[in-house]
């Protein structure tokens, strides 16, 4: 029976479980809970991916409507591939909350924290799955919403206008793609996206046509914090509790990468994007985002904001890769969404270990750390070299992907701003280092003990897979290259 | 309170009429204009009315935020659960058709389950986003 609703059931589970988990005494059973079930939806994803690197295509009609009238779940490489970092850096993010949520969130809210972090993931998952778009609007929203609550809990009161903050700009972002979903429903009477794809070549050249992709292409923009759509990130990163940090800077603007690249892809044929500016638009705004997001991460006095900031800059390269519109360029973009995830996860996770202890992520409140946590510095080392992009990283390899895709169309302003990047990297990393490691630690920081073994041990794996995937490609660029050819493009 | 005597007879008055008319658009729903969604926010309104003229105290001695709570997370369960239990008697999720002895029953009792999910979801997490509202001189 698993093997014919797999699809389905990633997205059921956590689903479920979110409110058995909301009524749940107690912090202990809440986290148990949401430590099985984030385990299960990886072991289904991994198994989900397995399945369609093997067998092709998964179609999934949900209430037995054949699509395009029912609602269809359908399944390539790109999205099993999504499904896996998603599940992948909530199984690895939940042991590691068990310490952390317990310091930062109130007691009596842990049960809720837990039930939204479930329908966080239920949100994701179901949009990196469902093949109708507007179905993907309804999912959009769950993981918008339980992501605003999310980030509300965190301890500093500047949280609230954070979570606010987001609040506004996430949902002007989803009313321009809703609005867009409507314009397009209006014309081709379809909301499936193959469906889509198969009729809208016939009302191609329509004015509403352009004007969905134009409503579309923004609100989709707003969510995956594109320069200079980002104003929301940075706040949100940094005033969010350490856990929902991680987890949404590793998955939730990925996802929304991948809907822009399912929007470029399936929906819309790329013949038609080629005619709009889409791509000068995408390449553009990339490279700016690049250089102008990496200088303003190395002038921040707090670590978690400086990270945000780098993440702005990482949407750039991704959506670069989309812009070349190339087999190369979109292998780039599929594989540093799976590359800069774990990064990122290991970043925030490390940096989530000092703030365990000292409850303050501010550089100046940083200082000397390095030396009294060595096991956090370490792995905090790993992901910044994989941030920049040393030899023998994850880093290394999508960086190394994007700038053969740059080459490849003689884009030198693109293949400058990639390695710019990489340079402003160097010193933004540097900048944690010589604050954690060469500055001495300040007289009341002098017994700040190494983290805990629950912190340390997933931000250690997720370090050391950051190794892995810079050597073994197998599951980064095999997979990403097998979803670029099922998504049609030669 | 006696000042309020009017408001208070009128929506005691009132109060069961409208909780009636949240019942008949949430049992109505699959043949007329109606559903869950509606029959929820009407349903919540009884309480809301009662809370304005009575106050929020008595008004959380006939329904506590902690059942609230219990309850909008029910509705969820149930709405999810409908899903399951197709999936378990062999069919897709959500796929009515085999929840009744022939497929167009199956449909009905299908709808009105999952309806009813929704209704007590929305009317709960009305009725608690009113409360936290009312209740937020009191901290």
């Amino acid at each position: 029976m698993i093997d014919q609703h797999v699809s389905l059931l990633l997205v059921v589970i956590p689903l479920l479980a979110a409110p058995f988990v909301a009524v749940l005494p107690g912090r202990h059973l809440a986290w148990l809970a949401t430590q099985i079930i984030t385990a299960i939806c990886f072991a289904l994803a991994i198994y989900q991916l397995l399945q369609v690197l093997q067998g092709g295509i998964i179609s999934y009609e949900l209430g037995g409507w054949a699509p395009p009238w029912g609602i269809e779940y359908r399944i390539d490489a790109a999205n099993a591939l999504l499904a896996v970092i998603i599940a992948g850096i909530a199984a690895i993010t939940a042991p590691y909350s068990l310490a952390s949520v317990q310091r930062e969130i109130p007691q009596h809210q842990h049960s809720l924290f837990y039930a939204s972090f479930l329908l966080c993931i239920t949100g994701l998952l179901g949009i990196s799955l469902t093949g109708d778009i507007f179905n993907l609007f309804v999912f959009l929203e769950i993981s918008s919403l339980s992501s605003y609550a999310l980030i509300s809990m965190g301890k500093q009161r500047q949280a609230l206008t954070a979570a606010y903050q987001y609040l506004i700009m996430g949902t002007i972002g989803a009313t321009f793609f809703l609005i867009g979903v409507g314009l397009l429903y209006a014309q081709t009477g379809t909301l499936n996206m193959a469906d889509l794809a198969a009729r809208l070549p016939e009302v191609i050249q329509l004015r509403t046509v352009h004007t969905a992709f134009g409503f579309i292409l923004v609100g989709v923009a707003l969510k995956l914090a594109l320069f200079p759509l980002h104003l929301w990130l940075p706040n949100a990163y940094t005033f969010a509790p350490s856990v929902v940090t991680i987890f949404l800077a590793a998955t939730a603007t990925k996802v929304a990468v991948y809907v822009m690249l399912r929007l470029n892809l399936t929906i819309f044929s790329s013949d038609f994007v080629l005619k709009t500016p889409a791509n000068e638009i995408f390449l553009t705004l990339g490279i700016i985002g690049i250089i102008v997001a990496s200088a303003t991460a190395i002038i921040q006095k707090d670590a978690k904001r400086l990270l945000a900031y780098s993440s702005v800059a990482q949407i750039g390269y991704m959506i670069i890769g989309l812009g070349f519109a190339s087999i190369a360029g979109l292998t780039a973009t599929l594989v540093h969404i799976f590359n800069h995830a774990i990064m990122k996860a290991a970043l925030f996770m490390a940096i989530g270990a000092i703030f365990y202890r000292i409850g303050s992520s501010r550089l100046d409140d940083l200082t000397g750390l390095g030396r009294q946590m060595p096991w956090t510095f370490g792995a905090l080392i790993i992901g910044g070299l994989s941030l920049i992009g040393v030899p023998g990283t994850a880093g290394f390899i999508s960086k190394w992907y994007l700038v053969i895709a740059a080459l490849e169309q003689d884009n030198w302003l693109a293949t400058i701003a990639i390695l710019g990047g990489s340079l402003l990297a160097v010193i933004y990393v540097w900048k944690l280092v010589e604050v954690l490691y060469f500055k001495v630690a300040t007289s009341e920081r002098q017994d700040v003990r190494e983290a805990p073994l629950l912190l340390l041990v997933p931000t250690w794996v997720i370090a050391l897979s950051n190794i892995y995937f810079g050597f073994d490609t197998t599951w980064t660029v095999g997979v990403a290259q097998t979803a670029i050819k099922m998504l049609g493009m030669s | 309170m006696s000042h309020n005597l009017i408001l208070r007879i009128i929506s005691k008055f009132l109060i069961p009429l409208i909780i009636l008319f949240a019942f008949y658009v949430q049992f109505h729903g699959d043949f007329g204009p109606g559903g869950g969604f509606q029959a929820g926010v009407i349903f919540s309104v009884a309480f809301i009315l009662y809370t304005l003229v009575f106050g929020l105290d008595s008004a959380e001695k006939i329904i506590t935020p902690v059942v609230l709570r219990i309850l909008a997370s029910l509705g969820v369960v149930i709405y999810a659960g409908t899903g399951v239990a197709s999936l378990l008697l062999g069919a897709n999720y959500l796929d009515y058709d085999v929840l009744g002895k022939t497929p167009v029953a199956g449909q009905h009792v299908g709808i009105l389950v999952i309806e009813l999910g929704v209704g007590i979801t929305v009317a709960s997490v009305m009725i608690l986003i009113f409360y936290s509202f009312a209740g937020r001189d009191r901290d």
